[in-house]
């Protein structure tokens, strides 16, 4: 608490690996997520889903598992990210920079933690 | 009254707190950065739907009764939407964060960006493929 002279978000040492995730979050979503949307948000509702066994047995294959944990932990991580930045710029609440930082990537770990339960306990 | 940058904080402009409605580019920004909103929302969505399908047949039923209800499917619409957005301004920024030099010359945009256009082609493609067969 000492070197508080120019306080802000640059003076943390973990700053540079939360861009780290933003960025993997960023391109994973980008690649992934609109198809995923498109098909079980959008079409499998309206001209009805793939056979539940089916569905089943690809969300159960160790890679998807991996594949959407990776995606959802970077994913969240992205939100976090861009979602701190919007808030602190957008609304000019930079100064609650201590306050909305860790409700932001604590929001973002405990999504991770719900994801690893879902894919790797519940299913 | 610790930091020595308060004084300069006070003669600071006040930025209006809606400052980025006022221009086209600025509200595009501004949407940009929202569309991470959505982006965890999708991926809420998906998790919910694996649940759904842990559950067993009866509640993978139920999910897919859900996903069809109007406000559901404006609410996904709207994912959808945003999430291509993301997608697309994601891919025209790279190339400008991401500086690939092959023998000293810096690559131009188009073959930074194309193979990440070719990728989401390809994975949309396989994922697709995968779930509709």
């Amino acid at each position: 608490m000492a070197r508080e002279g120019r306080a802000g978000p640059r003076r943390r040492p973990v700053e540079p690996f939360l861009w780290l995730l933003f960025s993997g979050g960023g391109m994973a979503a980008a690649v992934l997520v609109p198809v995923l949307v498109l098909l079980f948000g959008v079409v499998f509702p309206l001209a009805g889903g793939p056979p539940y066994d089916h569905l089943r047995a690809v969300a159960a294959h160790p890679l998807t598992r991996v594949a959407l944990l990776g995606l959802a932990v970077l994913a969240f991580f992205h939100w976090a990210h861009r979602f701190r930045f919007a808030v602190e710029h957008g609304l000019g609440l930079g100064r609650l920079d201590r306050l909305i930082a860790p409700l932001c990537y604590g929001a973002a770990l405990a999504g991770s933690a719900a994801a690893a339960h879902v894919l790797f306990l519940t299913l | 009254m610790t930091a020595p940058d308060d004084t300069a904080a006070r003669y600071r402009r006040p930025v209006p707190v809606l400052w980025w409605t006022g221009r086209r580019p600025y509200l595009l920004f501004m949407i940009r950065e929202f569309s991470s909103v959505f982006v965890a929302w999708s991926v809420v969505y998906l998790l919910l739907l694996v649940r759904a399908v842990a559950a067993g047949p009866a509640a993978y039923r139920g999910f897919m009764e859900l996903s069809a209800s109007w406000w559901m499917l404006a609410l996904n619409v709207a994912a959808l939407a945003l999430t291509l957005f993301h997608t697309i301004t994601w891919f025209v920024v790279t190339p400008k964060a991401v500086a690939v030099r092959v023998l000293g010359v810096r690559l131009p945009a188009f073959m930074v960006a194309g193979p990440l256009y070719t990728a989401w082609i390809a994975v949309s493609a396989f994922v697709v493929w995968l779930l509709v067969r």
